[in-house]
């Protein structure tokens, strides 16, 4: 009974619970009814992948009013696949979260932050889940509107222009989808994507190249591609430690889930790679965004700032797997949205760790950390090689994938300048390595200690999935090739 | 014990070790005590597998399916086999001398130090067993990122700059080169496994084979073909064990191992002999060792003028691997051990001159003999073993390798052998000679100079009986490689 209806279970718990934490109001009950609902939500995700690698895609109607009248639910292996690493990094941030909440956050605001976080968690997941554009477009803007109030929750003042710059570029860009949908509802007058794709005229109507041209930049404002990156590093850099962690592993990843969801299962690859060519702006924008985003990382100071950076380039890398329309390529890609989640959200913990002892993220500042923090600074070193790509952690395995997508191509050139990128991150991951190991340390007023285990744990937690990930490979990207297939194969 | 459960000790006992070590940190002696143990064990464990190797078996373990049909497993093989014995071993020497050394020195951060050489160790044993490509490459990264620490570990700007050097070539290389090799074999091979008689004839073409060759003996940065050598001279700046074991041992034999189970197992002996498509290699290596070796008379700093000999040295092996046939592989395997007693006791003595005296530069050394007679004596005999004289085991190892440069007809090559031989006596043999026979330079002869601790003289003496033994039974490690080339 309880399974049938896991589908709606996995939006409407966080939905739910996201008002009544005003309710409760008190901090430490709001506090341990979220960490509860977080690890609910992805027991839940779990469950649906079980049943979707084992039975295939799961079809729900909402209120049993069958679509295209109704809203409909479909949880194919992608959206599984996305449902469950983002509950996980939902789950583990929140753990995470009370003692590094505390030292950056006034705790009269705690209930606040936990109420917005669910609604934020609500809205990426109401996005990967749901099979109807219009829905998929209010959660959008619930993720997106809940994430401008997260960012500006910090006791940072630059946060405020940051999430500003968010909101203007981020609306901009749901302005553009909206249009899109709009569009595409004129042309086929339906907004089930299923039934869409069915009806949408295969050639020729210009509606829906205008529709196409409208959604591509939307969503590449939301997901950061190079060069419409530029509210990211501030939003990143000046949020609080918890919410970059979260917003870090999540949010540009669900934004490429939509990419792939509009390209795939809507539009279908024929139309995008073959009559539209977009593979020939999107893999050029893909590499030179890996490289410039990399570069600036390089000369950061403000090691929140180069990871914001860092992620910049680490988008190239999804989106160039995108742009082979491969299986291999697509596999690339995706695998990669969950590995980078798993690194770039660990990585950002580190940081939180680093923040609440230190109460600074500057180089300069982080001379001879290693010895004063060893667990967390060994934790950031395991996450800095995944960066690299070094092999036994997950960036190997997404680099291995985009190799070979590029050279089953026969695109060597392509391949040569992957593994060149790679000393970028080296140059930058190495930055840190140097100052914390190898420098003294600067005189501290008090003593620097070890962050306190309950946000130790969970950052361990991501750190060592990066290697168990990082060698078992079958749990993702075996899934991921599977989603590959489906969305090659056409809608699901 | 099965030699295949034998397997999983090897590579989880210096991993432990590694780990009672940095628990220990607090106790010097008592982690000293853990760091031989591990190596003593380590050593027995992989003696107990000669026999099996010699009965022709050749045990193997998977650990995990990395990706679809390739896996990270390990197999047993006659040159696995012998890089393995000769870098545990010649841990277990090193171990002891670092103990005199770091402690003489008073170094920093010693418990850091032998945790990074425990895993470093780890490293070498994974490559050692590596049964497939990308299990080599794994543990090719982890010993490069493991021997980090070791390089910068004095924590100097200096220090800092050469384990930078260090670092970004040898990622660059194996990154940028090997790793495009290897998923490039996995789509033309379809396959990764290390197979006799190779994996790729019949499935590419014969410009192919160059390219991927090239690939390979460029990307492998650890075996220091120009012009990718420059890492090791950098690395010079790591403290003397470090230089003795892992930048004339274990690191540099990874990359001149690497590449010989490459050729052997990969690409196959018949398909490069058939194509010719490793003659480049043969006048690039002969063209590193005669440069390596006149850069190397130049240096006067002894430790920098030992690095490049080292540069000098290697591109012997990779010559053996490229020509391809049964005595040069053959010889250079052998060379992967001579050259490794003689340039350890090469090593040992420039640390413990350094320890003895604070002297690095060759022009000081002068009369150093009276004082240190043991050190300058079993220099001596490090020297002629890499130079290849008897009664030193590099006599054979040379012998082999100008055999197979002669079946190939390539005469340039043997002059070039020739010459090879002479410049290294020519840069190595005078500091002993001035060590005994000149009046000590300049000032008179500080009072007080003595030998090193005996923690250091101890391990020289070993290693240098270990170049004269190998003279003798030369004809084991012979006889242990034969199946190499299916003798």
């Amino acid at each position: 009974m309880i399974g049938q209806h896991l589908p709606v279970l996995q939006i409407i718990v966080p939905l739910i619970a996201a008002p009544l934490c005003i309710l409760l109001h008190r901090r430490s009950p709001v506090i341990g009814f979220t960490i509860l609902v977080c690890w609910l939500t992805f027991g839940a995700s779990l469950m649906l992948l079980e049943r979707v690698l084992a039975e295939g895609s799961i079809v729900y109607e909402m209120g049993g009013w069958a679509a295209p009248w109704g809203i409909e639910y479909r949880v194919d292996a992608l959206s599984a696949f996305v449902l469950v690493f983002v509950s996980a990094i939902g789950a583990i941030v929140m753990t995470y979260a009370p003692r590094s909440l505390v030292s950056e956050i006034p705790e009269a605001r705690h209930y606040l932050f936990c109420s917005v976080y669910l609604l934020c968690l609500t809205g990426l997941l109401g996005i990967a889940i749901t099979g109807d554009l219009f829905n998929l477009f209010v959660f959008l803007e619930i993720s997106a509107l809940s994430s401008y109030v997260l960012i500006a929750m910090g006791g940072d003042r630059r946060s405020l222009p940051a999430a500003f710059q968010y909101l203007v570029m981020g609306t901009i860009g749901a302005t553009f989808i909206l249009i899109g949908i709009g569009l595409m509802y004129m042309t086929t007058g339906t907004l089930n994507m299923a039934d869409m794709a069915a009806r949408l005229p295969t050639s020729g109507v210009r509606t829906v190249l205008v529709a196409f041209g409208f959604l591509t930049v939307g969503i590449s404002l939301k997901m950061a591609l190079f060069p419409l990156h530029v509210w990211l590093p501030n939003a990143y850099a000046y949020a609080p430690s918890v919410v970059t962690a979260f917003l870090a592993a999540t949010a540009t990843k669900v934004s490429v889930y939509i990419f792939l969801r509009f390209v795939f299962s809507v539009f279908g690859s024929e139309f995008v790679f073959g009559a539209r060519a977009l593979d020939a702006i999107l893999m050029p924008l893909s590499i030179a965004g890996i490289f410039v985003a990399s570069t600036v990382a390089i000369f950061q100071t403000d090691i929140k700032r180069m990871l914001a950076y860092s992620s910049v380039a680490q988008i190239g890398y999804m989106t160039l797997g995108i742009s082979f329309a491969s299986v291999t390529g697509l596999t690339a890609g995706i695998v990669h949205l969950f590995n980078h989640a798993l690194m770039k959200g660990g990585l950002f913990m580190a940081m939180g760790c680093i923040m609440f002892s230190l109460h600074s993220v500057q180089l300069e500042d982080m001379r001879g950390l290693g010895r004063r923090m060893p667990l967390t600074m060994m934790a950031w070193v395991i996450g800095g090689l995944g960066l690299i790509g070094v092999p036994l952690t997950v960036g190997f395995v997404s680099k291995w994938y985009l190799i070979e997508a590029a050279l089953e191509r026969d695109w060597w050139w392509v391949a040569a300048l992957l593994l060149a990128s790679s000393l970028l991150a080296l140059a930058y991951v190495w930055r840190v390595v140097e100052t914390a190991y190898f420098r003294e340390p600067l005189d501290h007023d008090g003593e620097v200690r070890e962050a306190p285990l309950s946000m130790l744990v969970p950052t361990w937690i991501l750190i060592g999935a990066t290697i168990v990930f990082g060698v078992m490979t079958t749990r993702s990207a075996g899934v991921a090739r599977l989603a590959a297939e489906v969305l090659l194969g056409g809608a699901p | 014990m099965t030699p295949g459960s034998a397997l999983w000790w090897v590579l989880a006992l210096p991993l432990g070790g590694a780990l009672a070590i940095s628990l220990l940190g607090r106790r010097p002696n008592v982690r000293e005590a853990a760091t031989l143990l591990t190596g003593v064990a380590l050593f027995s464990l992989v003696v107990s597998l000669v026999p099996h190797v010699r009965a022709g078996e050749r045990p193997s373990v998977s650990l995990v399916e990395m990706f679809p049909g390739l896996s990270i497993e390990f197999t047993l093989e006659p040159l696995g086999m012998l890089f393995a014995l000769v870098a545990s071993g010649l841990w277990i020497v090193t171990s002891v001398y670092s103990i005199g050394y770091m402690r003489a020195h008073h170094e920093a951060n010693q418990t850091r130090y032998y945790v990074s050489f425990a895993i470093s160790i780890f490293g070498a044993m994974g490559v050692a067993l590596a049964g497939n490509v990308l299990t080599l490459f794994v543990f090719y990264e982890v010993l490069t990122l493991a021997t980090y620490p070791l390089v910068s570990h004095a924590g100097t700007e200096k220090a800092m700059k050469g384990a930078r050097t260090y670092l970004t070539v040898l990622m660059s290389t194996s990154v940028g080169l090997l790793l495009l090799a290897v998923v490039w074999t996995w789509m033309v091979a379809g396959t990764l496994d290390f197979t006799e008689g190779g994996i790729l004839a019949g499935r590419t073409s014969d410009g192919m084979v160059v390219v991927l060759l090239v690939l390979y003996a460029f990307g492998t940065g650890k075996a220091a073909l120009m012009p990718v050598h420059r890492w090791l001279p950098a690395a010079m700046v790591a403290p003397t064990p470090v230089s003795a074991l892992l930048h004339a041992v274990a690191v540099v034999k990874a990359g001149v191992f690497t590449v010989l189970k490459v050729v052997i197992y990969v690409f196959g002996l018949d398909l490069l002999t058939g194509t010719g498509a490793s003659v480049w290699l043969m006048y690039v290596a002969a063209a590193t060792i005669l440069l390596a070796s006149l850069i190397a008379m130049r240096q006067d700093n002894l430790k920098r003028r030992l690095a490049y000999s080292t540069v000098s040295q290697l591109s012997y092996i990779v010559l053996g691997a490229a020509l391809a046939n049964a005595s040069g592989i053959i010889g250079g395997g052998m060379h992967i051990a001579m050259h490794a007693f003689g340039k350890i006791t090469l090593f040992f003595c420039a640390g413990a001159i350094y320890v003895a005296t604070h002297k690095t530069e060759i022009s000081d050394m002068r009369g150093l003999g009276r004082a240190m007679p043991i050190t300058m004596g079993c220099f001596a005999i490090g020297a002629l073993s890499v130079i290849g004289l008897p009664p030193t085991g590099g006599t054979w190892s040379k012998w082999f390798l100008a055999l197979g440069a002669a079946e190939t007809g390539e005469l340039v090559l043997i002059a070039v052998l020739m010459i090879s031989s002479l410049l290294n006596i020519a840069y190595l043999m005078p500091i002993p000679i001035r060590g005994f026979f000149s009046a000590a330079s300049g000032a008179p002869e500080r009072p007080g100079i003595r030998e090193a601790p005996l923690f250091c003289v101890l391990p020289i003496c070993f290693t240098a009986l270990g170049c004269v033994v190998l003279f003798f039974f030369a004809d084991d490690v012979r006889a242990l490689l034969a199946p190499l080339v299916g003798a």
